[in-house]
């Protein structure tokens, strides 16, 4: 009995590191589809981390925090679409640009309104977090171990960003296989000459394209900053940005494929949480550093083709010009 | 890397990055009011903080030391057409080769261990560039995203060798035992103390000399041998490189190699330098600095060396900013570090176009 408790509740846990790589890998599969690397994953978190706790330990409000973030993260999303599709600049330097820029301002403003050396403050007033949703009857689902735990800890008891990301993988999924919109975008990411001489304009598909992603990285780094944790404190992305850009490869740029690998990332990192010092049997101690490092190092193995093979959309990373 | 409108050679490598690092400054000083602070003030505070004192100076050109090595280390990746994101990982990996030797060899003379440290850090470096250069030259996988989940198994690497391994035994903090004594860099104050000129202590050391050696070495390396024509060559039209028999694997690999060993040598002015033991995170970004450097240096080591002299004045007077303005502290110097990233890269083709226009040079050859 206590196996399984444990089991569901690094599930639970699972779900909860899931759900910001999954918003950031869905948040990148749109900008890369359309040929826009998106290395700038991070950076748009931790710029919607900032303003999000910002506002709402300023008003009191999540819902104005969230607000915050996804203007945040849009407004980033939009200077990069200026450089990379307006500019025809370089797509990496403008989105290592927007990482850097972001991992100085976020702490620069924090320090200079809340004077808290670099963080905001303590977010614990009502309303001011999104909290977990209790669903009706997990309480008393409980008592009744099998499969009631499974109800509280799994599917009740999340807050709606959760939910949301999980709504989000199949409404993806439908949006770029199904509706014209999809088809443009999966085109756009393949051979913009063609979508030029079809008469849609590629710079638009990209703008918008840029747009989701600024739009869902505002919602994900609200979550880490005003659901995840009680306020923005400096780097708190940590490195999810990129974790996420190496889910979106792991899952070769497809929804449930990206989601698999977020899952498979965030069980990884709520498993090393616990395994810190346990011995396996016939292994020993895993190093937690060396489970840290797993996705990235899995992720190399993937492009270097040694583990199946991800292949990129075709015109990622080349800026469109109708001359050519 | 193509230009749109092509400038003369003054306007390229002198006007244009002032330009660009006028807005960087720019937009960082309004952000600056906003925060409620006089941005002319804080200019005045960095510039006295970078050059007031001497050991302040002796700071600034400690930090422009390690830029030097990470610009180069950006630049001579990208005139091969390589965009090497992995400079942060690469001069960790290379600490660690410059501390090994440090630990194991500490005690010998100076004039064996610092010669072999940097042999060591350069190889280390240079090993852990080979990989993502060897992924892409073989295997085609995009060195942009191999060199960034580097970084990160780098990091973990070291944080596991340093929590596990090479901490000194009895503490709590993961650092090694200091190097022995022959292992240690000399400082610039005790060189010139010796020729009897005083100058306040500072991290400053001769590491500085190996990042002169590195600029002329770069410089005569890109123009000057035909490895480095051939870099040039596989960096501007693989196509044609290929025609001109040369081989675009094998030239990416090379220019891997000596990337990852230019950036291995930041341990040489980290640990030997100042120092004196590896301890955690101890680039401390210098590999992202790089980015900054190699674009608005053009990479050319010259402007790197320029750029890097920039960078360090920033970190150093950046650090005293916050002793007299408790609202504005380091922090800003990593926004201004992205605005320059974002105006010399992405958006250089904003004020290239107005420019070679004002200067009446839009269409025109240059020769």
């Amino acid at each position: 009995m206590d196996a399984y408790r444990e089991i569901i509740l690094l599930l639970a846990a699972t779900i909860r590191v899931a759900t910001p790589l999954v918003l950031a890998a869905i948040a990148g599969m749109y900008s890369e589809r359309s040929g826009v690397i998106d290395l700038a994953l991070e950076g748009k978190m931790l710029a919607a981390a900032f303003a999000s706790a910002a506002v709402a330990a300023t008003t009191g409000s999540a819902w104005l925090g969230l607000g915050a973030g996804i203007a945040a993260a849009g407004a980033l999303a939009l200077v990069i679409a200026f450089a990379c599709v307006t500019h025809r600049g370089n797509q990496v330097v403008a989105a290592m640009a927007v990482n850097i820029m972001v991992a100085g301002l976020a702490p620069a403003l924090a320090l200079a309104w809340f004077d808290q050396g670099g963080q905001t403050p303590q977010l614990d007033g009502p309303g001011q977090r999104f909290l977990g949703l209790v669903w009706p009857w997990s309480q008393a689902a409980r008592r009744h171990p099998i499969p009631g735990l499974a109800y509280a800890e799994l599917l009740s008891g999340h807050n709606i960003i959760v939910y949301f990301a999980a709504a989000l993988v199949p409404a993806s999924a439908w949006a770029l296989y199904r509706t014209r919109f999809g088809l443009r975008l999966r085109a756009v990411g393949e051979n913009p000459l063609a979508v030029d001489t079809a008469g849609i304009s590629v710079n638009l598909l990209r703008y918008q394209a840029s747009m989701i992603s600024g739009v869902l990285c505002g919602v994900a780094g609200t979550y880490i900053a005003t659901a995840a944790s009680a306020g923005f404190v400096r780097d708190m992305t940590a490195g999810k940005g990129y974790l996420a850009l190496a889910a979106l490869i792991f899952g070769k740029w497809r929804p449930y494929p990206t989601l698999a690998a977020c899952l498979l990332f965030a069980f990884a990192d709520a498993g090393a949480a616990r395994l810190q010092g346990v011995s396996l049997p016939g292994v020993g101690i895993v190093p937690v550093q060396f489970i840290i490092a797993l996705p990235y190092i899995l992720t190399v193995l993937l492009l270097a083709g040694f583990v199946g093979s991800s292949v990129a959309p075709k015109a990622i990373g080349v800026p469109y010009s109708k001359e050519k | 890397m193509n230009p749109a409108a092509k400038l003369p050679r003054w306007a390229e490598y002198g006007l244009l990055p002032l330009i660009n690092l006028c807005a960087a400054l720019l937009i960082s000083g309004a952000i600056i009011r906003l925060i409620g602070e006089s941005p002319w003030a804080a200019l005045k505070l960095m510039v006295s903080g970078a050059f007031g004192a001497q050991d302040s100076i002796g700071y600034t050109l400690f930090y422009a030391t390690d830029f030097v090595f990470t610009g180069l280390a950006v630049a001579v990746a990208f005139h091969a057409g390589l965009f090497n994101i992995g400079g942060e990982g690469q001069a960790y990996i290379g600490g660690l080769g410059v501390g090994l030797v440090g630990l194991a060899f500490g005690s010998w003379s100076p004039w064996i261990v610092i010669p072999l440290g940097v042999l060591s850090g350069c190889a280390f470096g240079a090993a852990w560039a080979f990989v993502p250069g060897w992924l892409q030259a073989r295997r085609g996988s995009h060195i942009v995203i191999t060199t960034i989940m580097a970084n990160f198994i780098a990091s973990a690497l070291m944080t596991y060798l340093l929590v596990n391994v090479l901490i000194k035994p009895g503490q709590q903090s993961p650092e090694t035992r200091e190097f022995g004594p022959g292992a240690a860099m000399p400082a610039v104050h005790d060189v010139l103390a010796r020729m009897g000129i005083e100058f306040a202590p500072s991290p400053f050391n001769l590491a500085s000399l190996l990042a002169l050696a590195a600029c002329l070495f770069v410089w005569a390396f890109i123009w000057r041998t035909r490895w480095g024509y051939a870099l040039r060559v596989v960096g501007q039209n693989p196509q044609a490189a290929v025609y001109a028999g040369i081989s675009p694997g094998r030239t990416i690999l090379v220019a891997m190699v000596l990337s990852g060993g230019l950036a291995g040598c930041l341990g040489v002015n980290e640990l030997m330098g100042s120092q004196h033991r590896m301890l955690l995170d101890f680039p401390g970004g210098a590999g992202f600095v790089g980015i900054a450097v190699a674009l608005m240096g053009r990479n050319h080591p010259l402007g790197i060396l320029a750029a890097s002299l920039l960078f360090g004045a920033l970190y150093q007077g950046g650090s005293q900013l916050s002793f007299d303005m408790p609202h504005v502290n380091r922090d800003m110097v990593i926004l201004i570090q992205g605005l320059v990233i974002l105006f010399c890269g992405a958006l250089e083709n904003v004020f290239r176009a107005p420019l070679a226009a004002i200067l009446g040079t839009a269409g025109r050859r240059p020769a």
